[in-house]
């Protein structure tokens, strides 16, 4: 394999292993900053303890996700200017700018005011403490907001011109009221707070089994985690309907690779399944809903789709002969592969507060056991959400104006890729053993009580 | 003053408060597993750092976003050259960043062991590439015509470098030193802490004399008159630094320092000006403020930025130093380790 396509399997891991944490730090940190509240503003004392406890118990686990984000983010920020050096140079009047105010407006926040939370329990009043966790939500999902304009643009690019073989930003304005930032932004936040309320619900239903003495406490967070879940997969399925209706206009190209139109139809059909050959440009077989695909974009069972062909016949046109298809049976299944764990999540969501709110949990053990083992669906989802944001722009690294394969840092060679290839990922396997064990430990071990009796201190 | 002379002073502000505030980290870290034998004094040690070092890492990542931003083919060129070297000092702080957050949750000691090993190599590290590369930036590396590298990993290390990065190293470990007395109240720690300082203080001046000959020999640091006056000025704060140090004035030690690490560093880039990259093969190939920088309206809208956000940034910094300003006493860490 040589530097480039290395460089590629380099980002790739790298950011899906950022991408594990980061919506967790997006969702966890308001979460966190929730529970501090209700222990700040309630007038129950008994109810403040247990509250305080439960800001603790998810506190801890904020603080071990944080640390790996944090680290695994330094990388990737690196990474642009060490594999991407061209791309780099191209894109840095532009790119450049959201990345200097991410670490200026965001990154300054969320790290000095979590280095207050941490330590400042005894030194703060509650609610000057209980406001520094908000700040730490607020940096952090504005450091969420920046790269995503960062990256809207290369999905997308406004607000430049082309000029001495680089691209220049002509207006800051149009780059951050991009309307992809839009569909983007609100979708990642809505992914963080989904990602965080399947953690609620499958670390209280393990508590709820396994540790009878806070179980009063966890019927409370699977009550709220069930909202919190409800208000993350209604909203990531909204916001990703509509960016998907976006794309009709912003990259065609991607939407029709999403679902495997080949050829333009109007009124388009919708493949559920589908046996792809990338080569031979066409499905084998298909099971289509008719003009169902049309309906999701257009409201309507009616209105034209360009396929796949079509567009790349109009690319070759207009930036030279080439293949311009994405891999599409990689983004055909990837979307599947989203959407349908969304689906569960949300009747994942929907059942636990079903049986929360009408106190029947306990009349199904079945179901709590079986709640822990949906961990891994936002996380499957986050990635295949990303694989189908960013292998539906090849092969072009920023759509229309630089190709992938021109951006890669010329000085690299294959060895020193695979030097760093291999380091990275035995670095990030390691760690990630090793941060799941103490998490999973906290989990068993730490106990929140809620003293009904009491009262009297 | 026009957009690429203010960026090229934010960049040099950027990066010596960098110096000064990851400086005392990266020289806590470094000197972890000599301080104590004993777990629960070496808690307390990392605990002065403990609610700033990440805030503190921040002013690295800007300088880094600053120059992606403002001068785009010097963050090409410059990540893209030092491309192992980096990989190391990544690998580093993810295991110091990680090391820090988990230790606390470690219960055997010989893990927790590791951990403040890995804090040691995670901070030694950095302060040592560090040096090195902003020694490159001014000896000059081969930059070709297209303001790409065209050498390999070991063309990054050079004698004057690798004095450059032993500099780095050891200043840095005595400005964490000299931070460390400041910030504890422990008797027998802080005595244990004093004579490693000077230990530390020893070989910075050494190495800091070492490489400041090798710079008059192989570089033009020496051509500029404000640039040579700084250095020596860092080199002259930095010995009695060392000697208040030695008398036991903790204070005025760790202000001498810091005043030697800001002068050092504002030196090198004075010397840099108006260039940030030196080309060895051709002057003319160099990376300056000019040739690669950003278009004027990207830099305007950065200054506002800018103008704006770093004010803001060294308020409510202030305010965390002013919430942690007591010293740490053993009862802080109790519980906790």
């Amino acid at each position: 394999m040589d530097a480039l396509l290395l460089s590629r399997w380099q980002f790739a891991i790298t950011t899906i292993y950022h991408f594990l944490f980061v919506p967790l730090t997006l969702g966890l940190s308001i979460w966190v900053a929730l529970l501090e509240t209700c222990s700040v503003h309630t007038a129950r004392p008994r109810w403040r303890d247990t509250c305080r406890q439960l800001v603790r118990f998810f506190g801890t686990l904020f603080l071990i996700n944080f640390a790996l984000g944090v680290v695994t983010g330094i990388v990737q920020e690196f990474h642009f200017g060490m594999n991407w050096s061209e791309y780099a140079r191209f894109m840095g009047d532009i790119f450049g700018a959201p990345l200097a105010l991410e670490a200026l407006t965001a990154f300054f926040l969320e790290s000095t005011f979590l280095g207050i939370w941490m330590f400042g329990w005894d030194k703060l009043s509650p609610k000057l403490h209980c406001a520094c966790i908000w700040l730490v939500a607020l940096g952090s999902n504005l450091s969420a907001f920046w790269i995503l304009v960062a990256n809207s643009f290369m999905q997308h690019p406004v607000g430049y011109v082309v000029n001495g073989g680089r691209a220049e930003m002509s207006d800051f304005f149009a780059l951050v009221t991009n309307h992809y930032v839009l569909g983007e932004y609100t979708h990642a936040l809505m992914a963080g707070l989904t990602t965080t309320g399947v953690l609620i619900l499958a670390v209280s239903a393990w508590k709820y089994v396994h540790d009878a003495a806070s179980r009063y406490a966890f019927t409370q967070t699977l009550k709220a985690g069930a909202i919190f879940l409800a208000v993350g997969v209604l909203g990531v399925m909204g916001t990703g309907h509509m960016h998907t209706q976006y794309l009709a206009q912003a990259n065609p190209m991607k939407l029709a690779s999403m679902e495997a139109l080949w050829e333009t139809e109007n009124p388009a059909p919708f493949a559920v399944v589908a046996d792809i050959d990338q080569r031979g440009q066409r499905n084998n077989f298909e099971i289509t809903v008719p003009a169902l695909f049309s309906f999701m974009v257009y409201n309507e069972p009616a209105g034209e789709i360009k396929g796949i062909n079509a567009i790349n016949a109009e690319w070759e046109q207009k930036y030279g002969g080439g293949d311009y298809r994405p891999d599409v049976c990689g983004l055909f299944w990837a979307f599947r592969t989203m959407v349908g764990a969304g689906g569960l999540m949300l009747l994942a969501a929907l059942l636990t507060g079903f049986l929360a709110w009408r106190g029947q949990l306990e009349r199904f053990p079945i179901w709590l056991k079986l709640l822990p083992c949906l961990l891994p669906l936002p996380f499957l989802a986050n990635t295949a959400g990303w694989f189908v944001a960013e292998a539906g722009r090849q092969p072009w690294i920023v759509v229309g104006l630089q190709k992938t394969a021109t951006a890669v840092s010329p000085n690299l060679t294959s060895l020193d890729v695979w030097a760093t290839l291999t380091g990275f990922t035995l670095l990030y396997l390691v760690l990630i053993v090793i941060a799941l064990r103490i998490a999973c430990r906290h989990i068993r071990q730490t106990t929140v009580t809620y003293d009904a009796e009491g009262g009297r201190a | 003053m026009d957009y690429n002379v203010f960026w090229f002073i934010l960049i040099v502000v950027l990066f010596t408060g960098f110096f000064f505030l990851e400086g005392f980290d990266y020289g806590v870290g470094t000197l972890l597993p000599w301080v104590s034998p004993r777990d629960e004094e070496r808690t307390q040690v990392i605990r002065t750092i403990g609610p700033v070092w990440d805030g503190n890492e921040v002013w690295m990542i800007t300088a880094g976003g600053a120059m992606f931003a403002a001068f785009p083919h010097v963050y090409a060129t410059m990540f893209s050259t030092f491309y192992l070297a980096l990989f190391l000092m990544l690998v580093a702080l993810i295991l110091r960043g990680v090391a820090f957050e988990l230790r606390g949750h470690t219960r055997s000691i010989c893990r927790r062991r590791l951990w403040d090993g890995a804090i040691c190599f995670g901070s030694a590290v950095p302060a040592f590439l560090w040096g090195v590369a902003v020694t490159d930036l001014l000896a000059g590396l081969p930059i070709g015509e297209n303001m790409a590298y065209r050498g390999d990993f070991f063309g990054l290390l050079s004698p004057v470098s690798i004095l450059g990065g032993l500099a780095f190293l050891f200043v840095f470990a005595y400005h964490g030193a000299a931070f460390l007395t400041l910030r504890l109240t422990h008797t027998g720690l802080i005595l244990r802490i004093q004579s490693l300082g000077l230990r530390m203080a020893t070989l910075g001046t050494l190495t800091f004399l070492a490489w400041g000959v090798l710079l008059y020999q192989v570089t033009d640091l020496f051509a500029t008159p404000w640039a040579v006056m700084l250095l020596v000025l860092g080199a002259l704060f930095f010995v009695m630094s060392g000697l208040s140090f030695s008398m036991a004035k903790g204070k005025a030690g760790f202000m001498l320092s810091s005043l030697a690490i800001v002068c050092t560093s504002v030196s090198l880039f004075v010397a840099l000006f108006p260039r940030l990259m030196v080309s060895s093969l051709n002057p003319a190939w160099s990376l300056t403020i000019t040739n690669a920088a950003s278009t004027p309206y990207t830099l305007s809208v950065m200054t506002v930025a800018a103008l704006v956000m770093v004010p803001i940034v060294l308020l409510y910094q202030g305010w965390c130093w002013y919430i942690f300003r007591h010293r740490v006493t053993p009862d802080d860490v109790k519980g906790t380790h």
